[in-house]
């Protein structure tokens, strides 16, 4: 997270100078980013609830789950998450909102159907730590900061159509060179740098659900069953993806040599690499 | 740079080190104290079912006069009691007779099929577990209080401004014996 604010810096420091204008240009585009993500930060839970197709689970309805989510919140000491559930066979789940107060925690049918209730906690065990540890804040923030790298690439490639050299007497042509390097390569850069977030708070939330659980094998044999399963999430985007606990566009083909590279390019980090830590534990 | 702004640099950010310490110690303590009454709420949560399964057990069994009246007994001594130690007596009490009251239970099939009871059961093996995790939960604040006590430079301070080791919860010694059902 400190490197890339670091690279942010850099970046906006870089093109700023090679335009003529100061770090206030940074300021006014993190402003400016700031403002469209707040929103989608601010009603995350909503959001993402509709976008799934999520509905309302009641204690009555789905007694089991309601009270593993009552319990582990005793366990680590949040107020209980509004739960939800997703009519499809597909086995996932995913939390999220702004603070523990304001979460949402929502499963599919197919997820309470095939899971034991071992499993079933280690898995809500996993998301409720997502909750605990602000990873939507966090995320939201990464996002704040990703969108300013694309505003930032996108003001500079329009100014440099439209000014001439003459203009800028405070341009020099190093930076521009650089400039146009990094305008090109910072969106893709600072995409990754978000993917290799997401993943490393993947980890993170393994840990601390086993922490809660007491039982990483819950978890371990949860994902086991997760990742085996044919079924694929019907109402996934890429918009949501990073939000589930198992990467939902799983079943695209994957062949030995690409593999490093697909796995740079996913919000989740392999499964067989979890259930390892988690079996180590 | 002029020495003397150094050391009141140097000053004010241990006062402020010194200051946030404090108060993140005052919070880890205060959470200890939620998490006990977290384990209050979940054993109260137990002791209000009782009444009603009392009932329910009289409905069906009604010749098992003995248990239902330890039963009672031992709810009376929960409500009576006062101190930590006469509230840990009580609780173990009922715990004995609620075990007695589910195994006696195997020997009338209506009792057991009847819809109360089998609501009940899961309601009464659902606050158990509760209670186990509200107990888990104290556990962890009290490691994490303890750990943060333990380590330097955090020690100097904690014990400069008086705060002690909590205990951790253990299973009593009654507890740890075997099981054992009388019929």
């Amino acid at each position: 997270m400190v490197l890339f604010i670091i690279f942010f810096l850099t970046v906006s420091f870089v093109l700023g100078k090679s335009l003529g204008y100061g770090m206030s240009f940074a300021g006014v585009v993190l402003i400016i980013s700031g403002l469209m993500s707040f929103a989608s930060y601010y009603y995350s839970d909503r959001i993402v609830l509709s976008m799934s197709g999520a509905r309302a689970a009641t204690k009555a309805e789905f007694r089991d789950f309601y009270t593993i989510v009552e319990n582990l919140s005793i366990a680590s000491g949040l107020p209980m998450p509004k739960i939800y559930v997703i009519n499809d066979p597909a086995p996932n789940a995913f939390a999220t909102g702004r603070d523990p107060k304001h979460a949402a925690v929502a499963a599919t049918t197919g997820i309470l159907e095939k899971l034991s209730e071992a499993e079933l906690e280690g898995v809500i065990g996993h998301e409720l730590s997502h909750v605990k540890n602000y990873d939507t804040r966090l995320m939201g923030v990464v996002a704040i900061l990703v969108g300013s790298i694309a505003i930032l690439a996108d003001v500079f490639f329009r100014s440099m159509w439209f000014h001439s050299d003459n203009d800028n007497k405070n341009s020099s042509g190093v930076f521009i060179v650089v400039g146009i390097v990094l305008a090109i390569l910072a969106p893709i850069i600072a995409t990754l740098i978000q993917l290799a977030i997401s993943r490393r708070r993947e980890f993170l939330a393994d840990a601390d659900g086993a922490l809660l659980t007491r039982y990483p094998e819950g978890l371990a044999s949860a994902l086991e069953k997760i990742a085996a399963d044919k079924n694929v999430l019907k109402k996934a985007s890429t918009a949501t993806a990073h939000f589930y606990i198992e990467n939902p566009f799983k079943n695209t083909p994957k062949n030995a040599s690409g593999q490093w590279f697909t796995n740079l390019f996913s919000t989740h980090p392999p499964t067989t690499e979890r259930v390892k830590i988690l079996r180590s534990m | 740079m002029n020495p003397t702004y150094l050391i009141i640099g140097l000053l004010v950010l241990i006062a402020l080190y010194l200051w946030s310490s404090y108060n993140n110690l005052v919070v880890l303590r205060e959470r200890i104290k939620e998490a006990i009454s977290g384990i209050d709420v979940q054993l109260k949560r137990r002791t209000d079912l009782i009444p009603n399964l009392i009932e329910t057990v009289k409905g069906y069994a009604k010749y098992e006069k003995g248990v239902l009246e330890s039963v009672t007994q031992a709810r009376s001594a929960l409500v009576k009691a006062g101190s930590p130690s006469e509230k840990a007596k009580a609780e173990n009490m009922m715990e004995e007779a609620l075990k007695t009251i589910f195994a006696i239970a195997e020997a009338y099939p209506t009792l057991k099929a009847s819809e109360n009871f089998k609501e009940l059961q899961e309601e009464l093996s659902d606050t158990e577990n509760k209670i186990a995790y509200s107990r888990q939960f104290y556990n962890s604040n009290v490691l994490d209080y303890n750990s943060k006590i333990k380590m330097f430079p955090m020690s100097i301070i904690a014990s400069q401004f008086k705060f002690t080791e909590e205990e951790f919860f253990t299973a009593t010694e009654e507890e740890k014996e075997e099981i054992k059902v009388k019929f």
